[in-house]
């Protein structure tokens, strides 16, 4: 981010006095809270987050080894906002939305300070066609025209904190962000480039109730824990049980049109797997290169803390932003207990009373606020657009009853629990059936319905039912071995086995089975719930357990997931399986 | 160079300084005694009025009559091509009787972050002959992948084990290793610096060494001066680099030392909320970079307090690194070696090394399949040992004698004995041929008509 100086004579320059990690005081500043400011010599960036008597101090966005008290310190009298207009697209940033790849080109391959770039290119031209003309009357957040960025159209708007006006020309053509592409009759000058405070939502005419899921081809996500487009959800898990791998999974196959994905505090090497994957997969509905619908925030773990707790900001206003435009933007922050440590690490420098486990007080405050720009809204030019936001949070020794997770599940619609045990025995996704949950599968009922199956809903309800079961059988099983079961409950026990390596075990690797439509998974819980039906009804009429455990057609279902033109191999198993049902019938 | 004689207070390795002229954070200081031996420290806050500064050995014979000398630049360290070889204290001087260093270049020991878009993506598949890494948890270059391990349990053995054997198959090349260790005991350090001898390793590697009995403060450079070596090796001198950092437990105790000192508001028992942060400024410092030929590898070793995976030292560690290779205290009961647990073990960058081309095809779905085996049968020996052996099904009957041949033909193996890949992965095929065909759920029928031992023949002659 390049930030320019408002009133560069009237503000006075400050002094450092005190340098202590990322947060320096600085005295005779004339500051207000959270203005941008430049710090010592090298100008490096920072923002005031908290002002006493005479001084200002001052969270610094990059490494402040080696300044010394007595630089200067100026203030450019701007909030800490981000670039928008085209150009977003594709993009690598920091957390601040310095773009990456720029960085590599101005300073090499490791990240040193003091060097700024501003996160859209100012030179490159963009083709742009007016969709409102002369005498139209345009409200604030109103579409003014279009760019074609990527396959994706990006619509350039009036910001959304403007006065309405009647445009009074308006250019078609190829033009820089900054150059002016529209006046109004008021003499206001407009280019297709806005600037956005971070920490203040973008307004919106309406909030909505979302009634659509954000479908993501995962089946343990779609078919039991779904969450809804505009919808917030939580995964929390220990190291290793499958957060990234999930939010990259919805990243790549959720019917997003437009992703923002923050590694906030994680692994560098995950960025670049991302960087070099993305523009290789498609989008499974478009066929598009997954990366041109992509927005990426990388502020790792070793860069500097105070970027860190400003990347969720950005990523969250680009995604704003494009909803603005009418699109569905889901965004996920990996991870969020990141975002809160580097609250906690400058909230201590701050020598501010702390709260619960060292995290200041406002944690509860600034989670909630970060998860209610969420949402399906009618946006200011009347479209419907949402942003959907999926947080990881990474509990210290996995335990969910601190402070992160607690406060996040407060707040989240839909809880997607994640269980070492799962994970070390490498069923993936490790999803825990039983402690997770959605609050949206009421409002979705009548999507399922129309769009999936009439059947689907009861379907859902009955899987979850045998899983549950299952769940007290397992108790009964540990005491005495499932020999002793009755036997309608040995076929339960089978059935339950089938639902977890059938249908809720997915393999993100495989080329196949890494995404599963909705009308796939209605096929392969429906074949499940035939096997059972037809279990039990054998069971009834004399067939033993064993005699059930050994259809060849039940094993030959495993392979299912793994086939993509299922449909054929499918009705094959499933006449299979009838025959062989039949002969145990008529032989019982 | 100004020298001062302002010391107002000394706590724990902490000196605090008055009246000075601007000093700059995190600048490297010299602290001047009597007797004229000098401490090195760098500044932790400075201000107008006072300047807090860490001391990287003893404060033992600091008084307020010392003298402080700021040296105007933050903490770097020469490095040169003459380091492989050398044996180095734990704060980087020649301990082996040879000459100093030749510098070729004064490299900041803080590094600095690789920029993620300029990051390679590991890929290259590494070979360590030890079949629950090779075969379940591999290990790829420019990974870092900690061993987590407990007091008294054979870690030291598998970090030597795989820096033995370790080579990256059609590669010539061997790796150079950077060792540093953290407050190991005399003992434990002459077990590595034998070793290296014995196989001639010393000639490429590099050794720090701070002992339990040298100063503790002193840990929190050692690891920095180990890997700022590191990325000189291999990206400027285009190296693979092996760092082994043992035991970074100490190396926390250290750092917890310092926050108490400074009087910080403690984090989860008491370690320094910031912690994860210090210790990502550490691992994240392994990786490749596009274009450029070298690598860094790390492999951490530590030791967890009461064997708990949940303590803050692993717990963070885990969070940080891809994946980690845990040592188990049961099976080395048992007299199993190595006695690693694949169970919690994980290496994340796996997927990237392994398969067609790299490996062999059928690497990933044999290493998912041996793993729900092994997990089941495990379980399974809690429920025998309630309701005996009878009670269970023939096929859980089957699991549980898979998850005893898992650890005594898969896990166990000879701490000279190098598996190559192939042996590794066919040796799961035998074990997993003793459980029915169908119950190989995670394969699909594909890779089981061509490798599965009963089908193996039939395969072959189409
Ligand atoms: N759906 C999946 N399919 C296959 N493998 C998976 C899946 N989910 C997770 N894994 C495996 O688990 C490993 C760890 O997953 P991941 O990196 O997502 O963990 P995490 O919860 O993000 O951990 P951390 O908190 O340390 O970042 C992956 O490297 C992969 O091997
Ligand atoms: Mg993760």
């Amino acid at each position: 981010m390049e930030v320019k100086t408002k009133h560069a004579k009237e503000q006075k320059q400050g002094v450092l006095k005190r340098i202590a990690g990322p947060v320096v005081t600085a005295v005779n500043l004339d500051a207000h809270m959270y203005d941008v400011v430049k710090v010592g010599k090298e100008e490096l960036m920072g923002e005031v987050i908290k002002i006493q008597g005479d001084s200002v101090i001052i969270q610094v966005y990059e490494d402040t080894a080696g300044i010394r008290p007595g630089e200067p310190v100026s203030n450019t009298g701007l909030s800490l906002a981000v670039e928008l207009g085209p150009g977003l697209l594709t993009s690598i940033y920091d957390g601040i939305q310095r773009p990456l790849a720029v960085l590599v080109d101005k300073m090499g391959n490791f990240i040193e300070r003091g060097v700024t770039a501003p996160g859209l290119s100012h030179e490159k031209k963009w083709t742009f066609k007016p969709l409102v003309k002369a005498g139209d009357k345009v409200e604030p957040g109103a579409i003014l025209g279009e760019v074609q960025e990527t396959n994706i159209v990006h619509k350039v708007m009036l910001p959304p904190n403007v006065k309405p006006g009647t445009v009074k020309t308006i250019k078609s053509g190829d033009y820089t962000i900054d150059e002016i592409i529209c006046v109004l009759e008021d003499g206001r000058e407009y280019p297709m480039l806005q600037r956005w405070p971070v920490r203040v939502p973008r307004p919106v005419k309406e909030k909505m109730n979302p009634t659509i899921p954000l479908i993501t081809g995962q089946r343990i996500l779609d078919g039991l824990f779904p969450i809804a487009k505009g919808g917030t959800a939580a995964i929390p898990g220990p190291f290793g049980s499958g957060k990234t791998v999930t939010q990259q999974q919805l990243a790549k196959w959720s019917d997003a049109e437009i992703v923002v994905y923050i590694g906030c505090g994680e692994r560098g090497n995950e960025m670049t797997e991302v960087l070099t994957e993305f523009p290789h997969l498609e989008d499974p509905k478009s066929g598009k290169p997954l990366m041109e619908r992509t927005v990426l925030i990388a502020n790792t773990s070793n860069m500097p803390v105070a970027a860190r707790e400003a990347s969720v900001y950005t990523g969250i206003t680009i995604a704003e932003y494009f909803r603005d435009m009418g699109y569905d933007v889901s965004l996920m922050a990996d991870s969020t207990s990141r975002w809160a440590e580097a609250m906690r690490e400058i909230s201590s420098r701050l020598e501010e009373m702390p709260g619960e486990e060292g995290y200041p007080a406002y944690l509860a405050a600034r989670l909630s606020e970060f998860y209610e720009r969420a949402g399906l809204v009618k946006t200011l030019n009347g479209a419907r657009g949402s942003v959907s936001v999926i947080g990881a949070v990474s509990p210290p020794g996995g335990d969910f009853s601190e402070p992160v997770t607690q406060n996040t599940l407060r707040i989240v619609k839909v809880f997607w629990a994640l269980d070492a045990k799962l994970s070390q025995r490498r069923h993936f996704p490790a999803i825990n059936w039983l402690n997770s949950y959605s609050l949206y599968l009421e409002a979705l009922h009548d999507y399922y319905d129309k769009e999936v199956s009439p059947e689907w809903n009861t379907i859902r309800s009955w899987a979850m039912e045998i899983l549950q079961k299952e769940a007290e059988l397992q108790e009964i099983v540990q005491l005495v071995g499932s020999d002793a079961l009755p036997e309608s409950e040995q076929v339960t026990i089978e059935v339950a086995r089938m639902i977890r390596e059938i249908f809720l075990q997915q393999n993100a690797y495989d080329a196949v089975d890494t995404f599963c439509d909705m009308k796939k998974q209605y096929a392969m819980m429906k074949a499940i719930k035939t096997y059972a039906e037809l279990s039990y009804s054998a069971q009834l009429v004399g067939v033993s357990p064993a005699q059930i455990n050994a259809v060849k057609a039940k094993n030959e279902l495993a392979q299912i997931k793994f086939i993509k033109d299922y449909t054929p191999e499918l009705a094959k198993i499933m006449k299979q399986m009838d025959d062989e049902f039949n002969t145990l019938r008529s032989a019982a | 160079m100004k020298e001062y004689r302002t010391i107002s207070k000394i706590a724990g390795p902490l000196v605090f300084v008055e009246k000075t002229e601007p000093i700059a954070y995190g600048e490297l200081v010299n602290i001047i005694l009597a007797d004229g031996t000098t401490k090195r420290g760098q500044v932790l806050d400075t201000s107008d009025e006072l300047v807090v500064v860490q001391i990287f050995e003893t404060t033992a014979g600091i008084g307020r009559d010392s003298g402080v000398r700021f040296t105007g630049e933050t903490i770097k360290m020469p490095v040169g091509r003459d380091m492989l070889g050398r044996i180095l204290s734990g704060g980087g001087k020649p301990i082996d009787g040879g000459p100093d260093i030749v510098p070729e270049k004064r490299l900041d020991i803080n590094g600095a972050a690789i920029n993620p878009y300029a990051r390679g993506m590991p890929a290259d598949f590494i070979q360590t002959g030890i079949s629950t890494i090779d075969g379940t948890n591999t290990l790829v270059r420019g990974q870092k992948l900690p061993i987590f391990s407990g007091a008294g349990l054979p870690h030291n053995n598998v970090a030597l084990q795989i820096a033995r054997q370790a080579k990256v198959p059609g590669s010539t090349e061997n790796f150079a290793v950077v060792f540093a260790a953290m407050g190991i005991t005399k003992e434990e350090a002459n077990y590595f610096m034998q070793d290296f001898e014995r196989t001639g390793a010393l000639e490429r590697a590099v050794v720090f060494l701070n002992l339990a009995d040298d100063p503790a403060v002193e840990r929190i450079i050692t690891p920095r001066l180990a890997l700022t070596t590191a990325e000189y090796l291999a990206f400027e001198l285009g190296m693979h680099v092996l760092v082994i950092l043992t035991d970074m437990t100490n190396y926390c105790e250290a750092l917890r030392q310092i926050g108490a000192a400074r009087e910080e508001v403690p984090g989860r028992r008491g370690y320094p909320g910031y912690m994860y942060t210090d210790l990502a400024n550490l691992y994240e410092r392994a990786g490749m970079i596009k274009g450029q030929k070298g690598s860094v590898t790390q492999i951490p070793i530590l030791t967890m307090p009461g064997d708990d995976i949940t303590h803050p030292i692993a717990d963070l560690t885990g969070y940080i690194t891809e994946g980690q290779i845990v040592v188990n205290r049961d099976l080395h009961r048992k007299g199993i070696y190595p006695p690693i647990n694949v169970l919690p073990s994980l290496s994340r960058l796996m997927n990237l090394g392994i398969g067609k081309g790299k490996t062999r095809e059928d690497h990933k779905k044999v290493s998912d399949q041996m793993y729900a085996g092994y997990a089941e049968g495990n379980d399974l020996r809690g429920l025998v040992a309630i309701v005996g052996k009878d009670a269970l099904s023939e096929r859980d009957r089957l699991l549980l004698e898979f998850a005893d041949l898992f650890e005594n033909r898969f896990v166990r193996q000879g701490y000279d004995e190098d598996r190559s890949i192939e042996d590794t992965l066919n040796l799961a095929w035998d074990l997993l041929a003793t459980l029915p065909v169908e119950q190989l759920t995670r394969i699909d029928r594909e890779l089981i008509n061509k490798y599965h031992p009963k089908f193996r023949t039939g395969a072959k002659k189409e």
